[in-house]
């Protein structure tokens, strides 16, 4: 066990763990000091030197994140020599970021922008020597500008961490920013998790929002907004809400409010999901297929398949992703019964991910022409978006979601690592056996480790089960299967810690513990919720009722999908 | 601990060896906590970067007396129980000695030593402790946190004795029974008689410059103590200074102007920041900025980033800056600092 000790920050007694990083301390007890570079789940590097603390006794100034608490120990965090100091250093670390950053110079809401406004930085009395790097694309999903990066290091740890080793930081001194692999082993799988660890914006989502704002103004189109599982439980932080508060109501209120035309659901699409994934599971055992089937509705996970395991590509299942089948479902089906011209509808999706850009873009998911999603707005997006509104989501009242966008409690839990499987297996079991289950919750698939293992009863079957997060955790079991192909029957993979809850679009900052409260925010979403298995949703029935009716081909060409090999940059 | 251990730690205790490199750290010390960390492997590592200008006493050493340091190295790889050390070299002086280096290991080798040359591209940072296991390693050359130490984690995790080439050089002399408190001082700039030379480590400033004849007729000063971190101290200082840190002297002639010596340091640092951390990063890039296109010397805008390397700095790289810079308002121009911002 270790140590509590109290510390003192301006006089206030804390009490914490012996060796704490007091900027740790000092954050968890909401005292604000500013800092760019701690993440509190990655090794301290202590480089951006903003987060200076002055001893109260010795009068020594330091930095506070790698300040060990210890008995008795009295800092402060504002004193004139440190206010002076920690001033130019945020001047110096951020002097790139008065012209060029493309968010500062649209006006959007941006955390640097605050700092400079909050504390008077004269960025301007600087030389600027990195202007002309050019910006690397991430597929369609993310973007690396060397040009305003602090070399902070987080997104090259990021990226270590869940096994990609993508991006490193090249050049000396001044001349030092983030650079991506030449190896052509090496591939992005645009999940976005550098995104997420980038404290000013460096590494970002591809915009979708002017689009967006367009089409919003475009009386001639009829657009809808689905909002993904894990967006509920997450994009209140940004309004200073708690991580896991639900506020998919609210949510709903402030889509209506931003001008969208129908407020439908990523949910219902992970409805459909489920039951095309569970039908195809079934089938897979029953008929001898390819086993174990892996899930596909990460587009990150399918991208590192594709470019580093294409010899797994037979085991992804064709079932398509939620967004792009409720998408489907709403250019077909829905835009049928309103008897509306499909060519006029624009969908937005709003996820916790960058790599559904990159998904939305493909060729392959575009029914009679179309895109089954037009544009993606990350959670970080769609808060800009609000914010330059005026509408404050936890302000408002709860509504309903419209009719076509509902969904089962099992939808909700997608969002979590785990929750893929557990609708799957909901569903699963009802479709083999007719039988209704007695306990809903699969314990066994639920929580943050990298790695869950375990087995499920089915009828008569026993299925052999995992559900990994990473690409790194995804190599153990991929390393597994090559020496015992039988050693599972069904694996969900996510490429974000903690699943798409703990996704590369999500708010910043997003930590371990963050990711945490918002996963218990989904479950409790579910456990809430009357219908709680996909197959019960009578949306998705009167889909699949429709569906049934179209020639096989088509049926095909609007539940699934195919994958090929990829090479770098695709 | 056997005898012959014992007898060497108490050796090296009772010369008062202290490390070389510059920072002074006592040799005893290092050794006492290298011994004490239970490890199977650990590691010696002799730093041959010599980054700072205007110092070449390593330089020296490797020319002259490659055979002694390499024994140095014995000494310690023997102390601690190993067999494997490695030289962080600076490929200059890897190109010139790597004949007299490699002859110098060839009967440690027989005898089952290994050596590893880690051939360093020249820089200032390279001679950093955690630098050098960082680049070791693979990994930038970066300097690490200060704890946990080298001793206690070194390389792949392994404690790692770091000593420069003159300390390994003294322990040498020291089992050799010949170390007699000398030590080498590298001389230059405006002298008659520059290099390298070996002098009681008592001197005075001024004794080094008159017993090796380069005390000036002519008004100057001197930067002690490395090129680029050492001590600017005028004549009167030298009657009572020994010398600092790696123990460089270089003369100036008291004409050289405020800008050209602010030119040269500001250059200097920019050039070898390796990046780390904010303040030396975009502080001595700004610095150089500052006065590159200028004859007037913005001192307000100087001394505020000088303000933030002195205290706010990762590593003793970008935190030295300030003290030529101080030191030379201080001690040169004797002027205070108000005097020079209004």
């Amino acid at each position: 066990m270790q140590k509590s000790v109290t510390i003192f920050i301006n006089d206030t007694p804390l009490v914490c763990l012996e060796n704490e990083s007091v900027l740790k301390v000092a954050i968890d007890n909401k005292i604000e000091i500013p800092h760019f570079c701690y993440h509190e789940d990655l090794d301290i590097e202590a480089n951006c030197r903003t987060c200076l603390v002055q001893n109260a006794e010795t009068k020594k100034i330091t930095t506070s994140c790698d300040l060990r608490a210890k008995e008795g120990l009295k800092v402060v965090t504002k004193s004139p020599i440190l206010e002076k100091l920690r001033k130019k250093n945020m001047e110096l670390l951020l002097l790139n970021h008065t012209k060029g950053c493309p968010k500062c110079a649209k006006g959007y809401f941006c955390k640097v922008k605050e700092k400079i406004e909050e504390f008077k930085l004269d960025t301007l009395q600087y030389k600027k020597i990195k202007t002309d790097y050019p910006v690397h694309k991430l597929g369609t999903a993310a973007e690396l500008d060397p040009n305003i990066c602090i070399s902070c290091n987080n997104c090259v740890k990021i990226c270590e961490k869940i096994g990609i080793h993508f991006l490193h930081l090249e050049g000396q001194g001044a001349h030092s920013h983030i650079e991506h692999s030449q190896d052509p082993l090496v591939d992005c799988v645009y999940c976005g998790q550098c995104t997420a660890h980038c404290p000013v914006g460096a590494a970002r989502e591809q915009s979708h929002l002017q689009k967006v704002e367009e089409v919003l103004k475009d009386k001639t189109k009829t657009v809808i907004v689905q909002m993904a599982p894990s967006v509920r439980a997450s994009i209140g932080e940004e309004f200073g809400g708690k991580p896991g508060q639900d506020v998919t109501g609210q949510m709903y209120t402030a889509l209506r409010l931003l001008g969208f035309d129908k407020i439908f659901d990523v949910n219902m699409g992970a409805d459909i999901t489920t039951t095309v994934e569970a039908e195809e599971l079934i089938d897979r055992i029953k008929n001898k297929g390819v086993l174990p089937m892996f899930t596909s509705c990460c587009p990150a996970w399918v991208k590192f398949v594709e470019f580093y395991h294409p010899e797994f590509i037979p085991n992804l299942t064709t079932s398509r992703s939620p967004q792009i089948h409720s998408g489907t479902a709403y250019k077909t089906w829905w835009a049928e019964k309103e008897k509306i011209d499909p060519k006029k509808i624009v969908i937005v999706s709003i996820m916790p991910c960058t790599s559904k850009k990159y998904e939305a873009s493909h060729e392959k998911f575009k029914v009679n022409g179309m895109d089954p999603v037009d544009y993606v707005l990350t959670t970080r997006e769609t808060a800009v978006l609000l914010k330059k509104n005026n509408i404050d989501p936890l302000k408002l009242s709860p509504s309903k979601v419209d009719h076509f966008g509902e969904y089962s409690g099992a939808a909700a839990i997608y969002g979590a690592s785990g929750g893929v499987m557990e609708s799957a297996l909901r569903t699963a079991v009802k479709l083999a056996t007719g039988d209704d289950l007695k306990k809903l919750e699969f314990e066994g698939v639920r929580g943050m480790k990298g790695i869950k293992k375990t087995t499920v009863k089915i009828g008569l079957l026993n299925l052999k089960i995992a559900v990994v997060s990473t690409p790194k955790n995804a190599r153990v079991i991929l390393g597994e299967l090559k020496k015992d192909p039988k050693a599972y029957d069904y694996v969900e993979f996510m490429a974000c810690p903690g699943g798409c809850i703990g996704g590369g679009g999500q708010p910043i900052p997003t930590t371990d513990r963050i990711v945490k409260e918002r996963i218990a925010g989904l479950y409790s979403i579910d456990t809430h919720m009357k219908m709680r298995q996909a197959h019960e949703n009578p949306v998705v029935k009167d889909f699949f009722e429709y569906v049934k009716k179209l020639p096989h081909e088509k049926q095909h060409e609007l539940l699934h999908t195919s994958y090929s090999k990829r090479n770098k940059f695709e | 601990m056997t005898t012959k251990n014992s007898d060497i730690l108490e050796q090296i205790k009772t010369a008062a060896l202290v490390g070389r490199g510059g920072a002074g750290f006592p040799v005893y010390m290092k050794w006492k906590r290298m011994k004490e960390v239970e490890n199977k492997k650990k590691y010696v590592v002799c730093n041959a970067s010599e980054g700072e200008p205007d110092v070449k006493k390593d330089h020296y050493l490797l020319d002259h007396y490659p055979e002694t340091v390499v024994k140095g190295m014995v000494i310690a790889l023997d102390f601690l129980g190993q067999k494997e050390a490695y030289f962080n070299i600076n490929a200059h002086y890897f190109a010139e000695f790597e004949e007299k280096l490699k002859k110098a290991i060839e009967p440690y080798e027989k005898k089952g030593y290994i050596f590893h040359f880690f051939i360093e591209k020249p820089s200032y940072i390279g001679g950093d402790s955690g630098a050098i296991l960082n680049a070791i390693e693979g990994k930038r050359t970066q300097p690490r946190a200060k704890h946990p130490s080298p001793s206690i984690l070194g390389i792949f995790g392994n404690p790692t004795l770091v000593h420069n080439v003159e300390t390994l050089y003294n322990i040498a002399r020291v089992a050799e029974g010949s170390f007699s408190n000398t030590r080498l001082y590298t001389i230059g700039g405006k002298v008659k008689n520059p290099g390298v030379f070996e002098l009681p480590d008592t001197f005075t400033v001024e004794e080094v410059l008159r017993k090796t004849n380069n005390y000036s007729s002519f008004p100057f000063f001197a930067q002690v103590g490395g090129g680029a971190s050492g001590v600017v101290i005028n004549e009167e200082q030298m009657k009572t200074d020994t010398a600092f840190g790696c123990a460089s002297i270089q003369v100036y002639d008291s004409e050289t102007t405020t800008r050209e010596l602010l030119l040269q340091w500001f250059k200097f640092y920019e050039r070898e920041s390796c990046g780390k951390c904010t303040p030396c990063r975009e502080g001595t890039y700004q610095l150089y900025e500052m006065i590159k296109k200028t004859e007037t010397i913005p001192w307000k805008n100087i001394l505020a980033i000088v303000d933030v390397l002195k205290t706010t700095t990762f590593c003793a790289l970008g935190s030295s800056l300030p003290i030529p810079v101080e030191s030379y308002i201080k001690n040169i121009l004797k002027v205070d600092r108000d005097t020079l911002i209004n």
